[in-house]
């Protein structure tokens, strides 16, 4: 059982649970992942890792409500318990002085993303930071990510607030000498991201985040086709070179069970979207 | 409870077998209960009788853990039977599982005196009616030995893991599993389905073990977050791994990452591990369409095909690219599948699997197979047949061809652990293990008879250093 010791909401459906969970919390790196489970009927998530705290011994998420795991997750409070919390999963991302790094985060992913900018600054690196979201209101740690970065900018979909669409990233791209990409959020983001950095030779790493079973190398339900080869994103992940992911294929995988998560949250609902125990 | 009959119409006499009633073909192709339904105390009383307890007993030379067979079966025919089971219990701490899924045709029953002039004993059918039997009335703990104060961590919490848990608890030591998921029992939990395997079954063996005192950590991938030094560091004087042979593998054709491409690893842990087959109850999805193809011809094939069918497939075909006879699944579980319905398309094998326009698969391309002179494997070897390709359609694959392990210590080439094969040990300084991280995928029995070798070894490694330093 792992206690939620405080919880925030970031943004409209976009919630933040400090869970107790000292172990993990001991052998976090940004870029890693956690799998969970609600409840003794619930499936397993993965869910990416926003912080740790060592010395208290907590590891922090960030999460969209979308679906009906998600949705029961946003209704536990402080003092509550999360039965099953396996991690720290996957590989830590590669932390070290690139020189000059550009980071963007999309959507609730910007949360992990201000992890590595945080690392990346520690390393020694000159961070420039592009966040974006749907709209302004699902615009989560621009304060934060703002103050961390060299420079910074928003973007979000409907021009609601800074660029509309990532079609700066080009002037960006074309003014300045930037020596590695870094990519968190929805995969049509990250496909963008990558298609504009390719034809620069810009080593653009990319966070994937397909339908995950076990987590642990053991299904394969979150395999990606990298370079021509199939890779488990769960054990040979989560980060991949962006200019040799199938994305196509990815976008598909994404949408496998659409129709089974609406009956699922549609029968969460029915139950009356109650908290659970 | 369904409808049941006789396997066969029993034959009343001392060579043949009393058989064990099992749901109906049709019945049971559409429900997830238990296909086999044991024996009633007056089935086993005539089954036990036919036992001749000989002198010089091959059956237990046939045993991995050496189980006192006649023994206990002596017991059964004198109604004795918690006495029987604590008997099978001195030997093997997973009766009821092992009484279920043991190839005792291949290991016990092969070597039964009764077996050369007519069918062997059912050895696994009697220690399933005593395992159950105590299961019923409850179950009591043996004796444990007075504690020595050392620390044992296990990891993986499977048939390996835990029949070494439970040897080194028993002789006093103190006992920690570390298991990567949500529940314990491994291949058990996740692999073999219910049908085959209730899980109430494994989580009640799984309960004693925990009532010898063993600790379970779940949720615990080490490697992740503990490495085998952090498990010194936190005073544990030995390690055991039973990581077992986790990893699908696929066969690297075009396709492969379609939709509705599943390897028999994610197709069985939805269903088993996340009850997916109570889906919306439970949360975790699994699609199965009208036609579904499963590649392999192993007991993971069985049930992935067995397991489709009872989720709704109008035709389940097992695509093999050899013959049956050379089919590695047991006997009992192809007749099994073959009763229900299941269809065999031999000496075939997938070259390319084809999309529609959403991703999902649709057909699978195959070429047909001859035999050739038998290879490595002692099997004869599948050769293509030039021109032969055909079109199968289908709408869900099901990828049954093997698993692998994950790399770490000194491996082989297929990446399994080398170990002394007497005591597990590995060329790690108080490192041990044994199941299929070592053997590559093989059978429960043999894990745990690799699980009970290690953890005399270590027993023997912690008693010795304990007199070594007393000096």
């Amino acid at each position: 059982m792992y206690k939620i010791v405080a919880k925030r909401e970031l943004a409209p459906k976009i919630k933040l649970l400090e869970v107790s969970a000292p172990d993990i919390a001991t052998k976090t790196s940004p870029g890693q992942f956690v799998i969970l489970r609600v409840c003794e009927t619930g499936e397993r998530i993965p869910i990416t890792l926003v912080d740790s705290n060592a010395e208290k011994g907590s590891i922090t998420l960030v999460f969209n409500e979308v679906g009906k795991t998600t949705k029961q997750l946003g209704l536990l409070d402080q003092g509550d318990n999360i039965p099953n919390i396996a991690g720290p999963l996957g590989n830590p991302s590669e932390i070290q002085r690139f020189g000059t790094v550009l980071c963007v985060g999309g959507g609730v992913m910007i949360a992990p993303l201000l992890f590595q900018v945080s690392a990346l600054r520690k390393a020694g690196n000159e961070v420039i930071t592009v966040i974006g979201a749907r709209i302004k209101d699902l615009l989560i740690f621009e304060k934060e990510t703002k103050e961390l970065s060299e420079e910074f900018y928003v973007a979000t979909d409907d021009g609601s607030k800074g660029y509309q669409g990532l079609d700066f990233l080009k002037d960006i791209l074309g003014k300045r000498h930037i020596d590695r990409v870094i990519a968190m959020g929805p995969v049509v983001m990250l496909k963008t991201v990558s298609e504009m950095t390719k034809p620069l030779g810009i080593k653009t790493m990319v966070t994937l985040t397909p339908i995950m079973v076990d987590g642990m190398g053991m299904c394969g339900a979150c395999r990606v086709t990298v370079a021509g080869e199939t890779k488990f994103a769960c054990v040979d992940g989560p980060e991949f070179d962006g200019h040799q992911v199938d994305f196509e294929q990815l976008i598909k995988r994404q949408k496998m069970y659409l129709p089974e998560e609406r009956l699922s949250a549609l029968f969460h609902e029915r139950l009356g979207g109650v908290k659970l125990g | 409870m369904a409808e049941a009959k006789p396997e066969k119409p029993p034959v009343q006499d001392r060579w043949h077998a009393v058989p064990m009633l099992k749901q109906e073909p049709k019945v049971r192709a559409h429900n997830f209960n238990e296909v086999a339904l044991g024996y009633t105390e007056e089935q086993a009383l005539a089954e036990a009788s036919r036992c001749i307890t000989c002198p010089n007993p091959g059956c237990i030379k046939g045993c991995p853990v050496e189980l006192d067979i006649p023994a206990f079966i002596k017991l059964i025919k004198e109604k004795k039977y918690d006495e029987a089971i604590l008997k099978v219990k001195e030997k093997n701490s997973l009766p009821a599982i092992c009484g279920r899924v043991c190839p005792q045709e291949e290991q016990c029953q092969k070597l039964c005196a009764m077996g050369k002039k007519g069918e062997a004993v059912s050895v696994g059918r009697l220690e399933r009616f005593v395992a159950d039997l105590e299961l019923q009335k409850g179950v009591a703990a043996l004796p444990i030995a007075d504690s020595t104060g050392k620390k044992v961590a296990i990891i993986g919490a499977g048939p390996a893991g835990l029949t070494a848990a439970a040897d080194l608890a028993k002789l006093g030591h103190k006992v920690v599993i570390f298991e990567a998921l949500h529940l314990a029992g491994g291949v058990l939990v996740y692999g073999i389905p219910e049908f085959r395997l209730p899980k109430r079954i494994v989580q009640a063996e799984v309960d004693y073990i925990k009532k010898l005192g063993v600790e379970l950590r779940s949720d615990a991938l080490i490697g992740r977050l503990f490495t085998i030094d952090d498990l010194f560091e936190q005073r544990f004087d030995a390690v055991f791994i039973g990581t077992g042979a986790g990893l699908p593998q696929f066969m690297r054709i075009p396709g492969e990452n379609l939709g509705g491409i599943y390897s028999a690893n994610e197709f069985l842990i939805r269903v088993n591990l996340m009850k997916s087959y109570l889906f919306p109850e439970f949360d975790t999805p699994i699609r199965v369409g009208k036609h579904v193809a499963v590649i392999g011809g192993g007991n993971v094939a069985m049930d992935s095909a067995r397991s489709a069918l009872r989720l709704g497939a109008e035709q389940v075909c097992i695509v093999y690219r050899r013959s049956r006879e050379e089919m590695p699944a047991r006997l009992e579980e192809i007749l099994n599948a073959e009763e229900e319905g299941i269809i065999c398309k031999f000496l075939a094998a997938p070259i390319r699997f084809i999309g529609d326009e959403s991703g999902w698969v649709k057909a699978i391309e195959c070429i047909a197979m001859e035999l050739g002179p038998p290879d490595e494997s002692g099997r004869r070897r599948p050769i293509p047949i030039k021109g032969s390709e055909f079109i199968m359609d289908v709408d869900t694959v099901v990828v049954a061809i093997g698993r692998t392990t994950t790399k770490g210590l000194e491996t082989t080439r297929w990446g399994t652990i080398v170990v002394n094969e007497e005591t597990g040990k590995t060329s790690l300084e108080r490192v041990y293990a044994g199941g299929d991280i070592v053997t590559g995928e093989a059978t429960v029995i043999s894990a745990m008879g690799a699980g009970k070798k290690a953890a005399k070894a270590i027993h023997e490694y912690l008693t010795n250093k304990t007199k070594s330093t007393q000096k």
